[in-house]
């Protein structure tokens, strides 16, 4: 997974709360067995009319996307954050996003960074200077560059993941003596391969 | 120990370590897998030359992309997903009950109808909606594909421990009314992100008073709260509902689990984060309007009106989605025509909702403009119902019956909506396009699903029970 340290780029601003990962990826697009390619359907349904804001020429290979509260709620699909992600966006900044959407993003190399609804509101405005945003990921920090800066918090865990860009698997296979105990005092319920079903 | 939530009893019983700075690790007893969030996470396997750790706690199935009419599958996509499935189950060891199985069915119907879960374990599956077997006491979660890729390789996943929320039902369920119409009233009063970050706990008489199905339904659609877990005690209808099921423990076995399971209770005293009351003593059947589970009201109301909301914000999403939906405010619910009518999915497919929807069909007939599916949620239930002779009740008052799999609920077969289609569904999502592209979709019971076939538009099922 490539490691996000900082991301500076174009904003792409999607001002609609509850969006959900039915429409950033229909249902039609998720019989494939890749991982890869997904960018081509984002918003499928959505980018049919001329008027989306992804379809503004000006927002043209934007790596940020600046959306509304609950960002990503709904279906587990993690395809969502594959779209967005192959699509060209390293980043969406929301007041808050769908519990799973948030862990897809991570282990999918999409930064889900929150600000609060005033504090998006600068960024907004200051894009009217100058669409350029800086989302620093180490420092956990906004920045325009006609001077505004924001702080965000992100637990420690989504940051090492996306910074260093690392395997959950291998990080948590570190971890497999534990497992191995955990297993060991614990019978599991059932071996579903015996059972007569 | 100091007093504990049921969710926290079952947490703490699977955290498999706790390191300071690193998230706890979360021990998991049952993976359920499908077709379509599986095969990326199979292939990273292989890409990684890893194997399925614990294959006997891991079952896969075909339901979200299966056609649920006879025949092959026609659809290339859908049936190199299905292949790949089964060559991966075969590669690495896993147990998958196959279309033609008699076994195969919606991932939440099978889980619970095979007796594999069980109170007080944990359960994840790549769909959100694996809150359903909250209802037994489980914590239980959906999951995206990677993390599909993690618990094959570990059996375990990193989790930061979520807040709880208690849902308090108040009041009796009224004469006709649904587990649906209590979980719809809840979502309107919590909000679509309302339940972000908890895993909540209904309690109360009314849910008490509920069968297991029932308790199913208002689990299952936590997630539209914005709650990736919902979760209610077991008890002895909990107990009843599982025991002689394949998958339940068995002579002396069952005697302990009881013993075990008695206890998965929130303490007196333990605390939540936050607690939410719904009174349902008024409650009337409930119809959604708009575009997402929150948008909700009772049937003897109207369209509202965007300019009654305060807030700009909510404003607009009411405007947006009475565009798409082609609503005008100050409509009577009833008086809104449907041109399909869903019976089916992971909320409401299960035999007792069957029952309830072929009791109101019975004699009757389903309006001319109107095309009425049921889908059953499991080759298991379509057998049970067609042994109760439910299949010819629907069938003689003009519905479709049809082979299980989740269908219309998302559209991933060929049982979708045209555009501009309006549909009534006993499913858990109404979103743009769920059901198709330009589709419009009202979240019902099953009964209100069946009064709709009946009338060709909206009407109180309590009416005609």
């Amino acid at each position: 997974m490539r490691a996000l340290r900082s991301v500076t780029g174009t904003v792409a601003v999607l001002d609609r709360a509850d969006v959900d990962t039915d429409q950033i990826i229909p249902k039609q697009f998720l019989k494939r067995i890749e991982r890869a390619g997904y960018g081509a359907f984002l918003f499928h349904d959505w980018m049919q009319d001329p008027g989306f804001a992804l379809r503004d020429p000006a927002v043209e290979g934007a790596a940020i996307l600046v959306a509304g509260r609950n960002f990503g709620c709904g279906s587990s699909r993690e395809h969502a954050a594959w779209a967005l992600e192959d699509y060209g966006f390293r980043v969406v900044i929301a007041p808050s996003y769908g519990d799973i959407f948030r862990t897809n993003s991570i282990v999918s190399g999409l930064a889900p960074v929150v600000l609060d609804p005033g504090q998006i509101a600068e960024v907004r405005e200051a894009l009217r200077g100058r669409n350029e945003l800086t989302v620093d990921l180490e420092r956990l920090e906004v920045r325009h560059p006609d001077g505004l800066r924001l702080a965000f918090e992100l637990d420690a865990h989504a940051q090492e993941t996306l910074v260093r860009g690392l395997d959950h698997v291998a990080r948590t296979l570190t971890r497999a003596g534990s497992i191995e105990q955990y297993e060991r005092d614990h019978t599991p319920r059932f071996d579903v391969r015996a059972l007569a079903l | 120990m100091s007093a504990r939530t049921l969710f926290r009893k079952v947490w703490d019983d699977h955290v498999v370590d706790a390191p300071a700075g690193d998230q706890p690790l979360l021990y998991v007893d049952l993976h359920l897998v499908h077709e379509v969030t599986s095969p990326q996470a199979f292939e990273g396997l292989r890409a990684n030359g890893r194997a399925v750790r614990r294959p006997e706690l891991t079952i896969a199935t075909m339901d979200h992309n299966v056609p649920t009419v006879d025949g092959p599958v026609a659809d290339e996509l859908a049936r190199a997903q299905l292949d790949a499935l089964r060559r991966n189950c075969d590669d690495f060891g896993v147990r998958l009950l196959a279309t033609g199985s008699g076994r195969e069915g919606i991932v939440h119907v099978i889980g619970p109808e095979l007796g594999l879960t069980q109170p007080g374990m944990t359960i994840v599956c790549g769909d959100s909606h694996t809150s359903t077997h909250g209802a037994f006491g489980a914590l239980a979660f959906g999951v995206g594909t990677s993390e599909v890729e993690h618990v094959l390789a570990t059996q375990s996943l990193p989790q930061a421990l979520p807040r709880t929320m208690q849902v308090v039902f108040l009041g009796e369920l009224p004469f006709g009314l649904s587990a649906k119409d209590m979980v719809l009233a809840a979502i309107g009063q919590i909000g679509v992100a309302g339940g972000q970050g908890f895993v909540l706990e209904y309690a109360g008489r009314p849910i008490e008073a509920l069968s297991m199905e029932a308790r199913m339904t208002v689990c299952n659609m936590s997630i539209e709260a914005g709650a990736r877990a919902g979760m209610i005690a077991p008890d002895d209808v909990t107990f009843a509902y599982l025991e002689g099921r394949p998958g339940a423990p068995r002579g002396a076995a069952w005697d302990d689990a009881l013993e075990r399971w008695r206890r998965l209770r929130t303490d007196d005293g333990a605390s939540f984060d936050r607690t939410v009351e719904v009174d349902i003593s008024s409650l009337k059947p409930q119809v959604t309007w708009g575009t997402n589970p929150g948008m909700v009201a009772p049937v003897d109301a109207r369209v509202p009106d965007p300019c009654d909301y305060a807030d700009p914000d909510e404003r607009d999403a009411v405007e947006r989605a009475l565009r798409y939906m082609d609503l005008t405010p100050g409509t009577p619910l009833v008086d809104i025509r449907v041109d399909k009518v869903f019976i089916g999915s992971c909320t409401n497919a299960r035999i007792e909702d069957l029952r309830v929807a072929a009791r109101l069909v019975e004699g009757r007939r389903v309006a001319e403009h109107v095309r009425a599916i049921v889908v059953p949620g499991s080759a298991q239930v379509k057998r049970q119902a067609e042994a109760e002779g439910l299949n010819e009740i629907f069938e003689s008052a003009g519905f479709e019956w049809r082979r299980a799999g989740c269908s219309m609920c998302l559209g991933m077969n060929s049982d979708v909506l045209a555009p501009g289609d309006r549909c009534a569904s006993t499913s858990n999502r109404n979103f743009e396009g769920r059901q198709g592209a330009g589709s419009r979709t009202h979240l019902v019971s099953p009964a209100m699903a069946a009064a709709a076939a009946l009338e060709g538009h909206f009407a109180d099922a309590t009416a005609l029970l």
